[in-house]
């Protein structure tokens, strides 16, 4: 499934996209953007999981329950267990998600198109009424998080950053090499016609639901790493609808078209909302939403067909 | 060559002159004034009745010192000579979203102080956050007492005096008022601010009338719900007549005027700690005969006030925006005297423009006259201010057309605040050990 992974000119952008990054935010670049980054990364890899289901026609309109998910298992193992290692958060927020996105695949899988959807959104929604009643799991008002550490050493912020960096380009390349593997590229053929699918001898549910976990672990993950870097969980910010919606948002905003996309299209959202904040504190919503109206309108195909059509990426690859 | 090599050192010496003159430049620029993010709800159900009163009172504060037009002891301009730049923000969005603003406001915009915060759940998460930064940072209004029971804290100061009072006080009320009333129950908002209130108004109850009981029914609707129609319903099933209720914002309008018109108020003694911006937003609306709270000496129970002080900020806001000041006015006008106060006594002591250290270290335990009462920041390791707390009866003025209140009592810090250094919750249940009410 790796095989020959790095000769993949995805991947090859990406680790460079990343490396940059790494080097202009450290060298040239003020520290609040750093921030923006870091939020806009760790957003990044929930937004890739929605692409993964948006490539099989599957839009879930609950992303945040994983997400939101990740988040408060990094905060209660550090409240329950003192737990504050990043590595090991990353891990816990991962797994976590993914047990639970595996218990509830058996039911979704089942589901296309608005059911699907609504089925996801009543599970976040769930999840939200229960930390939002549970006073010891810090009600509506969350609970903060202290900074990471790395095997027992503090962690500065510019190291988090270059640590969700690196995670996140795991994470992309593993989704890449999922993608150009037989299983990825059922996922289109589903899209197309499942039946047809079935008929050649595979499982569209088992397909389905693996992907479903997959995206789970992506959202859980990107939910513990923002936690981290936030140093605060609370329900809705994490959990309520509106973040789902804004993760859907975000991804329809950034485009299908490859694994960079997702987080190029979070680091712009980050920056539309911060100076959107700081322009008209009293009608930042108004911005940050004409925006996204104005990409759908105006880039139906999201940021990313904009890049394709400037460095004229795409057309290489179809031809080939 | 000899001229042209003289041409190059004069450039660069001219140069570096140029660029040493504005970083001296700058750093002067940096005395005259100061920046300050002042963080409250401006947009959501919160904004009406507390965001925007809140930035007003703010507004006409920083606006007189800057210009030395504050009657005394604040009469002398700037804080610490120094102009203020306040940058207003935006409150709502939930704690993790103002984590990452206190952020940018730390980092990008590089501020020189944070003020403000009114939902208790904001403060809990800034707490932390401030003191990670090394951000000096004055809370306005938020009241949870976890704020500094849990961890006493390095770099956040709070102006306002928390929950504890003002549920103390409230079971004072009740006792003193209604002495012959046992049965009470509550309607609170489930997080740390509405729950924090219930336990210690119910912790209060039963010590100070040990006959008394709760009912095991207490309300805890969600924030910012609006619709309390279910819980009014098992409120009025209730046998207790006592009603506490720490609702704030839109909700406690939106609950009022729809117990009203089910004759909740004409059956129950409704006790309302924080309503005191409802009143004025209802008007003659409002039903009279409710015990009101405004967490303070300040808002609805002040406007008889004559301290000159007082009567120079209700004349100014009335000026200004054609209203009255609410309690939230009070609350952030009040941080941003602190803020002066602890500058100037910094610059004072320093002889020059005071660094953050230095404005924290004068901050401490400072004894600062606000508009109604001194106030002494003398808990939590002197960064937490105890004040009084008075409760009244809603009365509409007929006459001037204004609400008010009637039968109005105050207790003092020394009776609703346990001692510094003990927790609230261990000394109500000690007894309220040395609380002296007048």
């Amino acid at each position: 499934m790796f095989t020959g992974i790095f000769k993949d000119t995805s991947v090859r952008i990406l680790i460079t996209f990343m490396i940059v990054l790494c080097v202009l935010s450290s060298l040239v670049l003020p520290d609040w953007m750093q921030n923006n980054f870091m939020y806009g990364l760790s957003r990044g890899l929930a937004i890739l999981g929605l692409m993964l289901l948006w490539r099989t026609n599957l839009v879930s309109f609950g992303h945040a329950l994983y997400y939101g998910f990740g988040a408060y298992a990094v905060a209660l193992c550090q409240k329950y267990f003192g737990i504050t290692d990043i590595l090991l958060r990353f891990a816990i927020a991962v797994i976590a998600a993914g047990i639970l996105g595996f218990c509830l695949g058996f039911i979704l899988r089942k589901y296309r198109e608005i059911f699907f959807a609504m089925l996801s959104l009543a599970f976040s929604m769930v999840l939200y009424g229960l930390l939002a009643k549970a006073e010891f799991l810090g009600s509506t008002d969350g609970m903060s998080i202290s900074p990471s550490t790395l095997l027992g050493m503090e962690l500065t912020r510019q190291y988090l950053f270059y640590l969700i960096t690196f995670f996140v380009i795991c994470a992309a390349i593993s989704i890449q090499a999922y993608l150009r593997s037989t299983l990825g590229h059922l996922t289109t053929a589903i899209q197309d016609n499942e039946i047809r699918v079935e008929y050649l001898g595979y499982s569209v549910q088992k397909a389905i639901h693996i992907k479903y976990v997959m995206s789970a672990c992506l959202a859980g993950g990107a939910g513990g790493l923002m936690a981290a870097s936030l140093g605060q969980v609370d329900p809705d910010s994490m959990v309520n609808w509106n973040v789902s919606g804004e993760l859907v948002f975000i991804t329809i905003m950034s485009g299908w078209g490859n694994i960079l996309a997702p987080f190029i299209g979070a680091i712009i959202f980050e920056f539309i909302r911060t100076y959107a904040f700081e322009w008209a504190p009293q009608a930042w919503a108004a911005i940050v939403g004409g925006t996204l109206l104005a990409i759908i309108f105006f880039f139906p195909g999201g940021i990313w067909s904009v890049i394709e059509k400037v460095f004229n990426y795409g057309k290489k690859k179809n031809v080939k | 060559m000899e001229i042209k090599i003289f041409n190059k050192t004069t450039k660069i010496a001219s140069a570096s002159m140029l660029v040493a003159s504005c970083l001296f430049a700058g750093a002067a620029m940096a005395k005259d004034s100061v920046k300050v993010g002042v963080v409250s709800f401006l947009t959501g159900p919160a904004a009406g009745v507390f965001g925007v009163p809140a930035k007003q009172g703010a507004q006409i504060v920083i606006d007189a010192i800057n210009n030395g037009t504050m009657p005394a002891p604040y009469n002398t301009q700037g804080f610490a000579g120094a102009k203020m730049n306040p940058v207003f923000s935006d409150e709502s969005g939930g704690g993790t979203k103002q984590v990452g603003l206190f952020r940018d406001f730390v980092e990008k915009q590089k501020v020189d102080a944070m003020i403000g915060y009114i939902s208790s759940g904001n403060c809990m998460a800034i707490g932390p956050i401030a003191d990670e930064l090394k951000m000096l940072t004055v809370f306005s209004t938020c009241g949870t007492p976890r704020l500094y029971e849990e961890k006493l804290r390095s770099h956040v100061f709070r102006t306002q005096a928390n929950a504890v009072g003002d549920s103390l006080a409230a079971a004072r009320y009740i006792v003193d008022m209604y002495p012959n009333e046992k049965n009470y129950t509550g309607i609170n908002q489930n997080y740390a601010w509405g729950q924090d209130s219930y336990k210690f108004f119910e912790l209060g109850m039963k010590q100070m009338s040990p006959d008394s009981k709760g009912s095991d029914k207490p309300q805890f609707p969600k924030l910012f719900v609006g619709q309390y129609g279910t819980e009014i319903s098992a409120l009025s099933l209730d046998k207790a007549k006592v009603v506490h209720s720490s609702f704030w914002n839109g909700d406690i309008e939106a609950f009022t005027l729809q117990a009203m018109v089910r004759g909740f108020f004409q059956k129950k003694i409704f006790v309302s700690s924080v309503g005191g911006s409802a009143v004025d937003a209802l008007g003659k609306k409002f039903p009279d005969g409710i015990v009101m709270g405004t967490r303070g000496n300040v808002g609805l129970l002040a406007r008889d006030n004559k301290d000159p002080l007082n009567l120079w900020f209700i004349g100014e806001y009335k000026k200004r925006f054609n209203a009255l000041p609410l309690g939230p006015s009070y609350q952030y006008a009040r941080s941003i005297l602190a803020y002066k106060f602890a500058m100037d006594k910094a610059m004072k002591k320093a002889g020059k423009f005071p660094t953050q250290d230095q404005v924290i270290a004068a901050m401490k335990n400072i004894k600062f006259k606000s508009f109604t009462e001194t106030i002494s920041m003398a808990r939590g390791g002197g960064h937490q201010a105890v004040h009084s707390v008075g409760y009244g009866l809603t009365k509409y003025n007929k006459k001037g057309k204004t609400p008010g209140a009637e039968k109005v009592k105050m207790y003092g810090p020394e009776c609703i605040y346990p001692p510094a250094g003990t927790k609230s919750e261990d000394w109500i249940n000690a007894g309220m050990p040395g609380a002296k009410c007048k």
